[in-house]
């Protein structure tokens, strides 16, 4: 579904990330690990066409799509939410969601699929008519992922859904997730917990200073030796 | 000093404010959108009351008749601003944009200058002319058909942005570009959305403003002014806080003009623009 070729990346004359390759399969959860500032959030961008890589290419279902703006990748039904939540403030939950099936492809659907997400997060029709700003960190992490699926997206990239969540809200968090995996929507996640990210997917890839040092089924990344190199400089 | 004379003062206060509103809103809507300034605000506003006074003296158009056509026109130059000038400097450095609109304020200035002289010109006998005596209140006619229409545009304007789909994509591409463009909404389209409708309030403002005023190539410079002051005593970005403002800087003027002295009036409007930095530095409405 998602194949990333060896995409290099750089902010000016800093490059950040080196011929990464990644794939992602109907259906799967797969992991992105790596400790700060390894690379994971500027492949997320680069995926979703904040950012162009310079080398490598980016297919969503065989098309090429590194050469697309932003607004158009999201219409082929990859959504990507960004870390730190980035709800917009001053608008309200309902509005949040509403601009969430802005496109074209969402918009036909969109009565529907906000009864669907209110129906994950009960929570956020209890809120619909507050400013986003207002919200706890938990209803924002609601938001801005209820905020992604009313785009209908296929393939859901998720960055950090968890920093500075309450252990309650984690779990909710996590039932979510599964929830919208069951529903046949593959997910692609950033997390630094190596035990929080591999208990919940079914590959995961692990990233070090811009380069995958490992990838693998979660089961057996979690007994490596390697990835405990990585993460506990061992 | 007799009560009619104060409460002329501030229904002329009144009625000035909703056009200081307008112009205020478009320049506050642009910078909500990009943190860009626009330091041609004025010379835009001086554009449009040249295009309303050369209908008039050209083809006979009144200014009321022309108005729609002024503010396309104006909305026209927004983009060709946006596309030629503003799209190219998103990027650069604060200083590098100011010197851009400021250039573009400068080059404007001259070139009205050029081609029409720096004489003061007058629309004369326009549609609606005269003024009106209500309960021993002496009101002009241009002034009030000046300030509905100004009230009007900006309702339409608070409307368009808070109610509409594209307002809504407006405004979430103000608060966060990118999450903006995560969801589909097509931000350099917004952008320039963004330089139409700010130019074409300016458009309406100016329209309306001919029938009674002076038309001359500096013209903007002190509408601009108070545009500047009413955004940030109304708090950046904010289009609500643009028409508290508006008409707070029309009735200080005013008032402060007929109890003070007129020559010292925006001594008054500044100096209650300083109070509000000094003690809410965000403006009344402000986010930042």
């Amino acid at each position: 579904m998602l194949k990333v070729s060896d995409i290099e990346v750089s902010y000016g004359d800093y490059q950040v990330v080196w011929g990464v390759s990644l794939q992602v399969d109907a259906g799967e959860v797969v992991s992105l690990l790596g400790p700060n500032g390894s690379g994971k959030s500027t492949i997320f961008n680069t995926i979703s066409g904040l950012l162009k890589p310079k080398a490598g290419r980016v297919e969503f279902e065989g098309a090429r799509i590194d050469r697309q703006p932003s607004h158009q990748i999201v219409r082929r039904g990859l959504a990507h939410i960004l870390e730190r939540r980035r709800v917009f403030p001053y608008l309200t939950v309902r509005q949040n969601l509403w601009l969430g099936g802005y496109h074209p492809e969402a918009r036909a659907h969109r009565v529907e699929t906000l009864k669907q997400v209110y129906e994950l997060f009960p929570r956020l029709r209890e809120r619909e008519s507050q400013l986003a700003y207002s919200l706890s960190g938990g209803e924002q992490q609601m938001l801005a992922l209820g905020r992604g699926l009313m785009s209908r997206p296929k393939l859901l990239m998720v960055d950090e859904p968890f920093l500075g969540l309450s252990p309650a809200v984690v779990q909710e968090m996590k039932d979510a997730f599964k929830r919208i995996n069951a529903e046949g929507v593959s997910i692609l996640f950033i997390e630094q917990n190596v035990q929080v990210a591999l208990s919940m997917s079914h590959r995961g890839y692990i990233l070090e200073s811009g380069r995958l040092v490992l990838e693998g089924e979660s089961e057996a990344l979690l007994t490596s030796a390697e990835v405990k190199r990585v993460f506990l400089g061992g | 000093m007799t009560r009619e004379i104060v409460i002329q003062a501030i229904i002329s206060g009144l009625l000035m404010g909703f056009v200081y509103a307008l112009i205020a809103a478009g320049l506050s809507l642009i910078f909500g959108l990009m943190e860009i300034v626009n330091f041609a605000h004025g010379e835009f506003l001086m554009l449009s009351m040249f295009s309303a006074f050369w209908f008039w003296a050209l083809f006979g158009v009144d200014p009321l008749y022309s108005l729609p056509v002024t503010a396309a026109l104006l909305a026209l130059l927004g983009l060709v601003v946006h596309y030629g000038i503003i799209r190219h400097i998103l990027r650069a450095p604060m200083l590098a944009q100011i010197c851009a609109t400021f250039g573009l304020a400068v080059f404007l200035r001259a070139l009205a200058q050029f081609l029409w002289t720096p004489d003061f010109r007058t629309v004369i006998h326009p549609l609606v002319e005269g003024r009106v005596e209500v309960l021993g209140i002496f009101l002009g006619l241009p002034q009030i058909v000046a300030s509905v229409g100004c009230l009007m545009g900006f309702t339409l304007l608070y409307v368009f942005i808070t109610r509409t789909e594209t307002g809504l994509a407006l405004q979430a591409t103000a608060q966060d570009r990118q999450a903006a463009s995560l969801m589909g909404i097509p931000t350099d389209r917004m952008y320039a959305l963004g330089w139409a409708i700010g130019a074409a309030c300016v458009g309406v403002a100016g329209g309306l403003l001919s029938t009674f005023y002076f038309v001359f190539p500096e013209v903007g410079f002190q509408f601009a002014l108070i545009a500047y002051v009413a955004v940030a005593l109304g708090g950046f970005g904010s289009i609500l806080g643009c028409l508290l403002a508006g008409v707070l800087i029309g009735l200080v003027e005013a008032l402060g003009g007929l109890l003070i002295d007129p020559s010292f009036k925006y001594l008054i409007v500044f100096g209650l623009y300083l109070a509000v930095v000094f003690f809410r530095p965000q403006g009344l409405f402000g986010r930042f």
